[in-house]
């Protein structure tokens, strides 16, 4: 049963973005995540999925429109502990200098070895990790550490933006999994691809866009179908 | 004294005619931007020297000097302005680091009275700080955008932790602050041994015993350094204040035209 809307996690009132060349990225979207599951944002490249979800944790703000979390403007909320209750992990891994142990404490300084390892093993890596170069890790092993690294700051959902991207087909099992063990854990998450199947194997929810709008149900379902789009 | 005489500067075209019979011999067809760049250099130095024997003249109210560094920072502010192009707002922040600059290095020289203050050492120093200035602000200020644009994806994993930009932005600051202050520390190092900077090499020409153009340059080297470092300060804390909105976002940066 599809929440109510005064329940939503996010949503998004007429918001539109505009690109560099002015392009509109997005053209007046209007759309809720519910705040629960994983909720897809899928869609062709240029769609406007990225901005969507940098919208949500305000690394972009919108040229018109309304971004609400949990009902609140953003514009409105401190934007760096709006960053803090909602983590984000990118396309491509970025691990920091250092070990992983220094990488999430970049998170948490005050962070001790049990509270590492204990975000470290949601992430699905073991505690032997803490102590490894960071930036030695494989793509797989990274985007895990990046994922802990949105972890130990205690967030109330994560953005997800393409994270299999970069990585082989176990990897990406492995952190598809991951999500939906955080999302079935309270947390829900929101997830960007364009990789049909992947929407098949992990959304609760879908979201198309296409040319920074949302697409109505006969355009999405002709795209998750893999028809056009 | 080695003061040169016109027949003397009129002798030494033939170094030019060397450089110009060069292009010819080799067919590098710069023969004509050469004789045009020699005498340009001779004319804008000749008027530069004229204006500056008013300005320094004993006599002169030491305010016609100021006048003339402030133009100079307006113009040198214009040269940083078209050579970094990519670097949002740079001619009032390099106006605004010349001035910084200026107020603690020449406070420094002529407020401990290292050299006396009048139009025939104001002038002459302040413009040296003010070139230098130029150059430092140029390079850190085209290394800071460029950090900024390729390390976007590590700057943004830091800002979306919670980080205000100011942390966000420190590993990359301190990268091309480091990129822009290390070429000026090497120069230090390599002075007298590598190269007699230009100002000895003139005080040596003029007849002035050597261990005191010696003096002169080191005040000169430690006041290029020091201007050198308080102008990449200002432009650093400049520049985050411009590539970062008061809501802690990394503004979109491009990459300049090839």
């Amino acid at each position: 049963m599809p929440p109510a809307a005064g329940d939503a996690l996010f949503s998004l009132e007429g918001v539109r973005v505009t690109g560099p060349a002015g392009e509109r990225v997005l053209d007046g979207l209007s759309a809720e995540v519910p705040a629960a599951g994983v909720t897809v944002v899928a869609g062709p490249s240029g769609a406007g999925k990225t901005t969507l979800l940098r919208l949500c944790n305000r690394l972009e703000a919108p040229d018109a429109g309304v971004v609400r979390f949990r009902g609140d403007d953003v514009a409105g909320l401190d934007p760096l502990a709006l960053r803090r209750r909602v983590g984000m992990v990118f396309q491509r891994p970025t691990p920091f200098g250092g070990t992983v142990r220094d990488n999430l404490r970049v998170a948490d300084p005050a962070a001790d070895d049990r509270a590492c390892r204990g975000v470290l093993a949601r992430a699905g890596l073991p505690p032997a990790f803490l102590d490894r170069d960071a930036s030695t890790l494989s793509g797989g092993e990274a985007q895990r550490m990046c994922l802990a690294r949105a972890l130990m700051a205690g967030p109330e959902a994560l953005l997800m933006d393409e994270p299999t991207a970069s990585l082989d087909p176990a990897a990406t099992a492995g952190l598809e999994r991951l999500a939906r063990d955080l999302a079935a854990s309270g947390i829900p998450v929101v997830w960007v691809t364009h990789d049909l199947a992947q929407v098949r194997r992990i959304a609760d929810r879908v979201l198309v866009l296409i040319g920074g709008r949302r697409a109505d149900e006969a355009a999405a379902r002709a795209f998750l179908e893999g028809r056009g789009g | 004294m080695g003061e040169v005489g016109w027949a003397g500067l009129a002798a030494s075209l033939a170094l030019v005619a060397v450089a110009v019979a060069i292009s010819a011999w080799r067919g590098l067809g710069l023969e004509r931007t050469m004789a045009w760049a020699a005498a340009r250099a001779l004319v804008q130095l000749m008027a530069v020297g004229l204006a500056l024997g008013l300005v320094i003249e004993p006599g002169q109210p030491i305010a016609y000097s100021v006048l003339w560094l402030v133009a100079m920072v307006a113009f040198a502010a214009d040269v940083a302005r078209r050579r970094a192009p990519e670097v949002p707002g740079v001619f009032p922040l390099a106006a605004l680091a010349f001035a910084a600059a200026g107020a603690v290095t020449l406070g420094v020289v002529f407020g401990l009275g290292i050299l006396p203050l009048e139009g025939r050492t104001l002038v002459p120093v302040g413009g040296l700080m003010i070139g230098n200035a130029m150059n430092a602000t140029v390079l850190a200020g085209r290394r800071i955008v460029e950090g900024m644009r390729d390390g976007r994806d590590e700057v943004e994993a830091r800002l979306a932790l919670g980080m205000p930009a100011t942390r966000a932005a420190r590993p990359q600051l301190r990268g091309a602050l480091r990129t822009a202050l290390i070429p000026q520390i090497e120069t230090t190092k390599a002075v007298g041994i590598v190269f007699l900077p230009g100002a000895m090499t003139g005080l040596i020409l003029a007849g002035v015993d050597p261990v005191a153009a010696v003096k002169v340059q080191a005040v000169i080297m430690y006041l290029v350094l020091a201007s050198t470092a308080v102008t990449t300060a200002v432009v650093a804390a400049g520049l985050t204040r411009r590539l970062f909105t008061p809501d802690h976002r990394l503004v979109r940066l491009v990459r300049p035209a090839e």
